[in-house]
């Protein structure tokens, strides 16, 4: 199987896995103070190392960086976090992009419905979001905006310098979602205003299940999962210690060279499809997108039919379109960007991680151009 | 716990569909078909054509071909109703049902079950557009409630796979003055609910004597 969808999950890195070993079998403890037992105190160790490791990946202190179980919670406590917290004191209004994913997306319309006012910003054609609609959409009740990194489907990175910029001089909290962005885009918190930023493991060869959210120093935000007095009070119960070994450690895996490896493959794709296969167009930004991410529609050609075909060749890829989604909704990302049920109907993510090599950047276009010639055979739209 | 991992590759089809979908029966189009029926539903994106050759004696459909585009079960309906409607005469071709060439395929997953009724109403309507050019279609039927439950008998829930007004999913339908109301048992932010609401649209909207439908969600 090659598998081309490492925006969903990543394989582990089996130095990932040894890293986190000894915390289930040898420092199993829960982590204590220093003024508990020896197990403990390493423990302890063990989950402020690797604190520290994400952190000065990021530019930030240690105090900075709690760990979650992901990036769903991450997000969910940023928004409902900071919502809750500036409610009274600033406003009931959060302002998000329309191609958020759905961590942040569907936790705005749960603000929504505890009476909060939510604005969902349209974005260009290529993804990007309209920068003087953020400016004109901020008001004075305005607790929050929340814009993503870089898109999970189509792959467009944000211009977070100039978002924070606008929300620094308007005094709002800004949070992004760089659950994909994370290692493979530059992000340094020393030189962006940016006040939460969610990260995930799972995107970068990591164990699932294991996330952090930074918080800059001083940022209000509400608790939102009661409990013990974990992660300096700010999220309830037992650390998972292995899983934020694991995490500092795929961070630290994560080279330049092996992201610019992941971009020859993305350009190769992009290319081929362009020049080889007609009726082809790109989502999102050819210039500032993910490293990692390809998402082109193939006009005439169903996704569906697309992915079980590259299924049954061995190819692991993802579509926007309906009929793979659960909620047999065609991909709001793709219709946020002006596209109609057509565009995202017949769009395919290629997505690149570690254990791919060009053969197979190239396998994959090959196997592409014979499905959809197929399958343009049998399309009533198809130019024959 | 032990998890098995299956060794064999695994799909959400039955092995009759994915031999449908590998090697759709009956794909193309017919020049100068006698009738030709062109459905699509906005609501999932799926398109199909068919085009039927009839005798014009007997009635009997002697040739019949389908395109479309749109997923795997779509396809494989496609062939497979097609494979049915051969050598059918039209009256016999009219009542094959989904259920038929669900069950021809060895079952359909019930998520999927609207774009495969599609191939089912792109036949219906090669079959109607024959008739109409053949005058064999009479008076131009009033919509009324009943015609309304019919049409929504081809809607389908896709919590069941099986359709809106069998399923109880809808409380409530109206029609005056070419206003179709249609009410559903579903909150408006059920992850159905435009999808749904969409077919619905299509459906009723297409009807001559219709200006407008109201599809209203209970909460």
């Amino acid at each position: 199987m090659i598998y081309l969808d490492n925006a969903a999950c990543t394989r582990l890195d089996e130095r990932v896995l040894e890293a986190m070993k000894p915390y289930f079998f040898d420092t199993y403890a829960v982590a204590t103070s220093e003024f508990g037992y020896s197990m403990g105190i390493d423990a302890k160790e063990g989950l402020e190392s690797s604190r520290e490791s994400i952190a000065s990946r990021l530019g930030a202190s240690s105090e900075e960086i709690i760990f979650t179980s992901g990036d769903t919670e991450s997000s969910n406590m940023a928004l409902k976090g900071a919502a809750w917290a500036l409610k009274e004191k600033k406003g009931r209004h959060i302002i998000v992009s329309k191609i958020e994913d759905f961590p942040v997306l569907n936790t705005a319309k749960a603000l929504q419905k505890q009476g909060f006012e939510v604005t969902y910003l349209d974005v260009d054609a290529e993804g990007f979001v309209d920068l003087e609609g953020l400016k004109s959409a901020i008001t004075k009740e305005t607790a929050l905006v929340s814009i993503q990194y870089a898109n999970q489907e189509i792959g467009t990175a944000q211009d977070l310098k100039a978002i924070s910029e606008i929300c620094e001089e308007k005094d709002v909290l800004l949070h992004t979602d760089a659950t994909h962005s994370f290692t493979r885009l530059p992000l340094n918190m020393k030189e962006l205003p940016v006040d939460l930023v969610t990260l995930a493991a799972h995107t970068i060869h990591g164990p699932r299940g294991i996330g952090a959210l930074y918080v800059r120093k001083d940022t209000p935000i509400t608790k939102f999962m009661d409990g013990g007095f974990q992660e300096f009070n700010m999220r309830a119960g037992v650390e998972n210690i292995p899983g934020a070994v694991g995490f500092a450690t795929a961070v630290e895996l994560v080279t330049e060279d092996e992201t610019r490896q992941l971009e020859a493959m993305r350009d190769r794709v992009i290319e081929r499809a362009l020049s080889e296969i007609s009726d082809v167009a790109l989502n999102g930004s050819r210039e500032k997108r993910l490293p990692q991410n390809a998402n082109l529609t193939f006009h005439y050609v169903e996704g569906e039919s697309v992915t079980l075909h590259m299924d049954m060749r061995g190819f692991a890829v993802s579509t926007g379109s309906a009929c793979f989604s659960r909620s047999l909704e065609a991909s709001h990302v793709i219709r946020g960007i002006g596209g109609d049920h057509e565009r995202a109907h017949g769009s395919v993510r290629f997505t690149f991680g570690r254990y791919n090599r060009m053969e197979d950047a190239d396998a994959a276009i090959d196997a592409m151009s014979e499905i959809v010639a197929r399958l343009r055979e049998i399309s009533p739209l198809a130019r024959k | 716990m032990k998890v098995e991992k299956k060794s064999e590759m695994r799909f959400p089809y039955s092995e009759k569909v994915l031999e449908h979908f590998r090697n759709p029966h009956n794909v193309g189009k017919i020049e100068n078909p006698d009738g030709k029926g062109l459905e699509g539903s906005p609501a999932c994106g799926d398109m199909v054509a068919v085009y039927i050759k009839v005798e014009p004696e007997t009635k009997v459909i002697e040739d019949v071909k389908f395109e479309s585009y749109g997923c795997a079960s779509n396809i494989a309906t496609g062939s497979v109703i097609t494979d049915l409607a051969r050598g059918k005469t039209l009256d016999e071709a009219k009542k094959i049902t989904w259920k038929q060439a669900s069950e021809e395929l060895g079952g359909l997953p019930p998520i999927k079950a609207h774009c495969s009724v599609l191939a089912v109403e792109g036949l219906r309507a090669a079959i109607r557009d024959y008739e109409e050019k053949h005058g064999l279609v009479t008076e131009k039927e009033t919509t009324t409630e009943e015609v309304i439950q019919q049409r929504l008998k081809h809607v389908m829930n896709p919590l069941t796979g099986l359709d809106v007004i069998r399923t109880n999913l809808i409380l409530k339908t109206s029609v005056e003055a070419g206003v179709v109301r249609v009410v559903i048992d579903l909150p408006a932010d059920h992850q159905f609910a435009p999808s749904i609401k969409e077919d619905i649209m299509e459906k009723l909207g297409s009807l001559w004597d219709v200006e407008r439908v109201d599809v209203v969600f209970t909460a």
